[in-house]
């Protein structure tokens, strides 16, 4: 008897494959934060490039670890680990004491990513995770925000190398935020300042321009849908300028609540991550809306109080909702 | 959990009502909370029906949470219970960046 090759492979889904990988798309979301960290480096000098560092040898050391413990090849090549730690560095004041980087990046790949089941799995944001714990725990360090130094690249803060489990000692000038300048001392900034990053803040959240850019670089290599940061600063600006016609002294203006804070880390960066913007269309639209009530909190917050953490706090959330909303669409059809 | 652990024959006994013992508590808490504050009767009508938008939010979260949490390859070591005390943990830190709201 002749004998037939096998020519049917049987398997089950996916059945259509794309270009892109999970490496693939990874790797330019990193692309696109190097500006912001070039940039954040360039404003705040050596100790915030170790902070960069600390951060992402801490999240790439623990996430190489907790693998290997669990018997189970390294994810670190595919470069989600990188963005986290990219992300999580550049949200934290640039003067932080190295060893709260370092713990805070452990916490955040371990509580944030591992204990969920690794990438995908995870329910928040691992960065986030690790700047809300680290805000929870070191409250008064996590709200230090230094001026730039004129020797910032040949010395460092004085509570960058503060001995584990002692409080860092600031010897410097510490400045405040635009938002906390704001809030507390009705005093504006100009909004070339804040476009341009020229103010105090975290290493990566001051230069709005370059945040920008990196987001238009991944809306045109089609890593993440326009319609999320358009929604949520759209949202803003909108907001905002109705409350600044109403009573100009109590509420600024929509440009300065585009480019203060970590708004446009939060709108063009944040909610790329892209298991996020896989899933189907009614989750999507229950994001673009969570983008909306996010943004009226974070507008509200801008206006009555100036916690640094709101945005985060906002962002975990609408990551929460959306495993809320894709039940929703389920049941539905 | 721990009665559970400590004496099977009460938990068994008391079946059904552990949860609803422990919801209780909060109604107990709001009802306490109100006197404390001195609150009226507007104030007070107010501010329970806020618990329980607030707490049938909180609910409804940590459902979501945990029903993808049983499709998700989580380690041996924090399966179940442990797990969910760790996500209610993170889900109190999510609220936290709403404090100083309208204040």
């Amino acid at each position: 008897m002749t004998k037939f090759a096998k020519t049917l492979t049987i398997h089950s889904s996916p059945h259509i494959g794309s270009a892109s990988s999970v490496d693939s798309i990874m790797f330019n979301v990193v692309l696109a934060l190097l500006p912001v960290c070039a940039f954040g480096v360039y404003a705040f000098g050596l100790a915030a490039l170790l902070v960069l560092m600390t951060a992402l040898l801490s999240c790439v050391g623990t996430e190489h670890l907790l693998c290997r413990l669990g018997g189970r090849a390294t994810t670190v090549s595919d470069w989600s680990v990188v963005i986290t730690g990219l992300l999580y560095g550049l949200i934290l004041p640039p003067s932080l004491p190295l060893w709260m980087v370092a713990a805070g990046g452990v916490i955040a790949v371990g509580f944030g990513k591992f204990l969920f089941g690794g990438l995908g799995y995870n329910a928040f944001n691992p960065a986030l995770v690790g700047r809300a714990i680290l805000q929870a725990a070191f409250p008064a360090a996590m709200t230090t925000w230094p001026e730039s130094p004129t020797s910032q690249f040949s010395s460092l803060h004085s509570s960058t190398l503060a001995w584990p489990f002692t409080k860092p000692q600031y010897d410097g000038v510490s400045g405040a935020t635009p938002l906390s300048n704001w809030k507390f001392d009705q005093a504006s900034t100009d909004a070339a300042d804040l476009f341009m990053g020229t103010v105090a803040g975290s290493t990566g959240e001051t230069c709005a321009l370059l945040i920008l850019l990196g987001g238009v670089y991944l809306v045109a290599r089609r890593v993440m849908s326009w319609r999320i940061p358009v929604a949520i600063l759209t949202t803003v600006a909108l907001c905002s300028g109705v409350l600044h016609l109403i009573d100009p002294n109590r509420y600024a203006g929509p440009f300065f609540m585009l480019f203060s804070g970590g708004l446009m880390l939060g709108a063009d960066l944040w909610p790329t991550v892209p298991r996020v913007d896989g899933h189907d269309v009614t989750t999507r639209w229950f994001l673009h809306a969570g983008g909306h009530v996010r943004d009226d909190r974070q507008f509200n917050r801008r206006v009555w109080n100036s916690l640094a953490v709101g945005d985060l706090g906002r962002t975990l959330l609408a990551t929460d909702c959306i495993h809320r909303s894709d039940r929703i669409d389920g049941s539905i059809g | 959990m721990f009665i559970k652990r400590v004496s099977p024959t009460l938990f068994r006994s008391l079946g059904i009502f552990l949860p609803l013992i422990t919801t209780n508590c909060a109604i107990l808490a709001v009802a306490l909370f109100q006197t404390n504050k001195g609150y009226g009767f507007v104030q007070s009508i107010v501010f329970a029906s806020g618990a329980g938008v607030g707490f049938t939010l909180a609910l409804v979260l940590m459902a979501g949470l945990r029903e993808k949490l049983e499709l998700t390859q989580t380690p041996e070591i924090v399966k179940g219970t442990a797990l969910t005390l760790i996500l209610a943990g993170l889900l109190s830190i999510c609220f936290m960046g709403f404090a100083g709201l309208f204040g």
